[in-house]
């Protein structure tokens, strides 16, 4: 049982399950870093799956999906913040608004735009993307021939790459340049950020944009790799799991990852235990059992962490 | 000739949309090269002025000259451009930066273009820090250092970005004596080099120790610019709030009664494992008013916390006139006679976006005498809040108004209005004046005489040293969670041995320390 669940082909898919919820993350995380919560990922993601693949299928080129679907999400984002830093809206609302837009509205447009179904059936584009116009995969030169881990590591669609050279780079942003230490510092006291004429709107819009371009890719990922086309509400909370990822990550990108990739194997393994024959009633809880899980285990390090920060203060503050 | 003054503010009047008048034809000027005092009390106008002088707000009319040319400060950009620098009362600090991120925010150095040059942002830090005798860590994180070097850090922050002209906004308000008397050597050093500083305070001792000129704001008009060196401490305090305030409280000698609270053996571990408070004891009895004394932190606010139930001790008992009040709720301490003027006002002493009218009923609301039936008796409701208001001379347009809108002095007053009026038998006031005007201290100070004197027993804890040595009837030291010290006469003490006990150079035998139980 144990073999046949951990093949190689298993952690395969982990990395390609993860790949979508890992850009929605750094984008959560990004926007957290700014003060802005995000909670419209999910619609953002939608939107952008939705486009990505009808360009895609229009141009034939799985290129002009993907930036399109990167440009929406962005603009979408960027609406969203001037609803809420500009028209003053509570954000969670406006995000909440936005993905409802992404659930609803999105059938609505397919529909409208399409028109391929008849009468009442759901409207979906899964049907416009096929091996052609799909972001290809790479198979990585040398890594591939390399047994067991070329299985694991080599065949991704590209976004995957994307999605985990993303990390590095967002934390190159947030750490190393001059616009991170802005989107830290309006972040955690905005005051302080326009005191010294940092231009807290700026910052903020460009974080959120920074969000809705991570989303855009998630969608772009869905639709036009994963599951090949859109369909009703077929990010199915990925844009919500990478809220949770970002907090249990305490808001860095590699913690981000790491609590990303629990996800992805989480979800990878329900699939592959109900491939299996075991009943899928039992099998469904498995992710969220995980979030329980590793929500409770990082409070526990979190706290162990600042309990030995303080025990060692008070042990400095003796000696002195 | 050189321009002699770095800043002129020529009758500036500044009404806000609501139609308040923070300022009404105040003129401010600042010669080049000296410490010049702006002093008055809370909702004077001080503050609206220098924001005005900082582009944070614009005069409704009125000019403003900057080295001898007129300006339009649109913005703390502006401002900063023009050689002024702020450092705000409460600091504008990133707590997870290191000191050197927070100095070069907003102007940071790179390195090929797109990455934080770090090394030349600790370069600028160290180079500043230097010359003006700053003394900072440019690598620590803001969070763990210090509150003294978060303000040198806020003042370098100033410095870099080319200020030649700083305001201070009340910049003792958060340092120890050691930190302030720092501070005013640095300030000193900057004069020396030529640079203006404006000193914001109320404050009368270190306006008189460090100030070359002051100008003096009473409601939102100018008193007029003297000198300091012209001028008496009791000629400031009457021209900043209009008649003469008594510096020593008048109280009689105290006629202590029988013993109200009872504390002893008090322990408390806080949650990482430092012990805050040591073997507490003492007793306040009816009548006295005893003082707790102690630099901060020293587990003063612990022992509030323990006696009000806002955290649980590990050992030892307290009683109020015989009966337990350890692990009550608040609401059953208050029935036992209770009262607290809480350290912070603004989170436990008042509902800030409710009325003053709810506010000073929030304690009593249940009663029957407020209620007809099941709903409130809003008559009865109404002359209660309106005798309180008057009474205690809260400044306000009406009892509906919000009062967080009030200045601090007067959301104190309403504090010390529903606290006081309970008729308590035991009142807790954990710095009561900290951060209100000279007249809201007074008023505040010569209530809690007064009631001590109609027997009630007053625990009066505060890090203003004249505060608690001017009221109390004795005193006690705290220094690392324990008492260090007991005086029975206040009358005999002065700052010295005070100070002594207080940074913990001196400690009294145990058998002294015990006498304030009364035993």
């Amino acid at each position: 049982m144990f073999d046949l669940i951990f093949s190689t082909d298993f952690f395969f898919a982990v990395l390609r399950i993860t790949a979508p919820i890992l850009f929605a993350t750094l984008g959560a995380v990004v926007g957290e870093k700014a003060g802005v919560s995000n909670i419209g990922l999910e619609g953002t993601m939608m939107i952008s799956a939705l486009f990505g693949s009808l360009v895609s299928y229009w141009t034939g080129s799985w290129m002009m999906g993907v930036l399109v679907a990167v440009g929406l999400g962005i603009l979408t984002s960027l609406a969203m913040g001037f609803f809420a830093f500009i028209l003053k809206t509570d954000i969670i609302l406006t995000g909440i608004a936005v993905n409802m837009i992404g659930s609803g509205g999105t059938l609505f447009l397919v529909k409208v735009i399409t028109n391929m179904t008849e009468g009442k059936a759901l409207a979906s584009t899964t049907s416009l993307i096929t091996t052609a116009n799909q972001i290809p995969s790479w198979n990585i030169p040398v890594i591939k021939d390399i047994p067991v881990l070329g299985d694991i590591l080599s065949g991704h669609c590209v976004l995957t790459y994307v999605a985990f050279l993303m990390v590095f780079l967002t934390w190159v942003l947030l750490y190393k340049t001059p616009m991170g230490l802005n989107i830290r510092s309006v972040g955690e006291n905005p005051d302080a950020a326009s005191s010294v004429g940092v231009s807290v709107l700026k910052v903020k819009y460009i974080a959120i944009g920074f969000s809705g371009a991570m989303a855009g890719l998630g969608g772009a990922f869905m639709s036009m790799y994963y599951s090949m086309g859109w369909s009703l509400d077929m990010v199915a909370g990925r844009g919500f799991i990478a809220l949770a990822a970002q907090a249990m990550g305490a808001g860095e990108p590699v913690g981000g990852m790491i609590s990303a990739l629990i996800f992805g194997f989480a979800q990878a393994l329900s699939i592959k235990v109900s491939s299996k024959g075991i009943d899928s009633n039992l099998v469904t809880p498995i992710p969220y059992l995980v979030t329980i899980l590793g929500l409770v285990a990082f409070a526990l390090v979190v706290r162990r962490r600042i309990k030995k920060q303080h025990s060692a203060e008070a042990l400095k503050a003796e000696e002195k | 000739m050189a321009e002699e003054y770095a800043i002129q503010m020529k009758g500036i009047t500044k009404v806000y949309p609501n139609g308040i008048a923070a300022n009404q034809d105040v003129d401010l000027l600042v010669k080049k090269g000296e410490i010049h005092a702006l002093m008055g009390e809370n909702g004077a106008g001080k503050s609206t002025l220098v924001k005005m002088l900082f582009g944070m707000e614009q005069p409704t009319s009125g000019e403003i000259w900057v080295n001898g040319k007129k300006l339009n400060l649109s913005s703390p950009t502006v401002a900063i451009a023009n050689g002024i620098g702020m450092v705000h009362q409460h600091f504008m600090l990133v707590p997870s930066l290191t000191v050197a991120e927070n100095i070069v925010l907003g102007m940071v150095p790179r390195k090929s273009g797109l990455f934080i040059d770090k090394k030349k942002a600790v370069e600028i830090t160290e180079e500043y820090s230097k010359k003006f005798n700053l003394p900072v860590d440019p690598n620590a994180k803001v969070m763990d250092i210090p509150v003294g070097m978060k303000q040198k850090v806020e003042i370098l922050k100033a410095l870099v970005r080319g200020a030649k002209i700083l305001i201070l906004d009340e910049p003792t308000a958060v340092l120890t004596t050691q930190e302030t008397s720092e501070l005013f050597k640095e300030l000193m050093h900057l004069k020396k080099q030529g640079y203006t500083i404006i000193f914001i305070s109320h404050k009368l001792n270190e306006i008189m120790q460090i100030t070359d000129r002051m100008t003096i704001l009473r409601g939102g008009r100018s008193m007029g610019v003297y000198n300091t060196c012209d001028v008496s401490p009791e000629k400031i305090s009457r021209l900043m709030v209009g008649r003469d305030v008594v510096l020593t409280v008048q109280k009689d000698k105290a006629q202590p009664g029988e013993e109200v609270l009872r504390v002893r053996d008090l322990e408390f571990v806080n949650e990482w494992g430092k012990k805050m408070l040591d073997k507490v004891s003492f007793s306040v009895r009816r009548g006295e008013i005893l003082g707790v004394a102690g630099v901060e932190s020293n587990g003063q606010k612990e022992l509030v916390d323990m006696l009000f139930n806002l955290n649980t001790p590990n050992a030892g008992t307290a009683t109020v006139n015989g009966e337990n009040i350890l692990g009550l709720s608040q609401r059953q301490i208050r029935e036992k006679g209770i009262s607290l003027v809480p350290e912070d006002r603004m989170l436990y002493g008042i509902a800030g976006k409710a009325s003053i009218q709810e506010n000073l009923i929030s304690d009593r609301c249940g009663e029957k005498r407020l209620n007809k039936g099941p709903l409130f008796n809003m008559k009865a409701i109404r002359e209660e809040s309106d005798r309180l208001i008057e009474e205690y001379t809260v400044l306000c347009k009406s009892q509906d108004q919000r009062v967080d809108n009030l200045s601090g002095g007067n959301i104190q007053k309403v504090v010390v209005a529903r606290e006081f009026s309970n008729t308590p038998s035991l009142i807790i006031a954990d710095q009561p004046t900290r951060g209100i005007d000279v007249g809201a201290e007074e008023f505040i100070r010569k209530k809690l005489v007064e009631l001590s004197r109609s027997g009630v027993a007053v625990l009066l804890v505060s890090a203003d040293l004249n505060e608690v040595m001017e009221l109390s009837d004795s005193l006690i030291v705290m220094y690392g969670g324990k008492i260090t010290a007991y005086f029975e006469d206040t009358s005999q003490l002065n700052d010295e041995i005070m100070g002594e006990y207080m940074l913990g150079l001196k400690h009294q035998p145990e058998e002294e320390v015990r006498r304030v139980c009364h035993e």
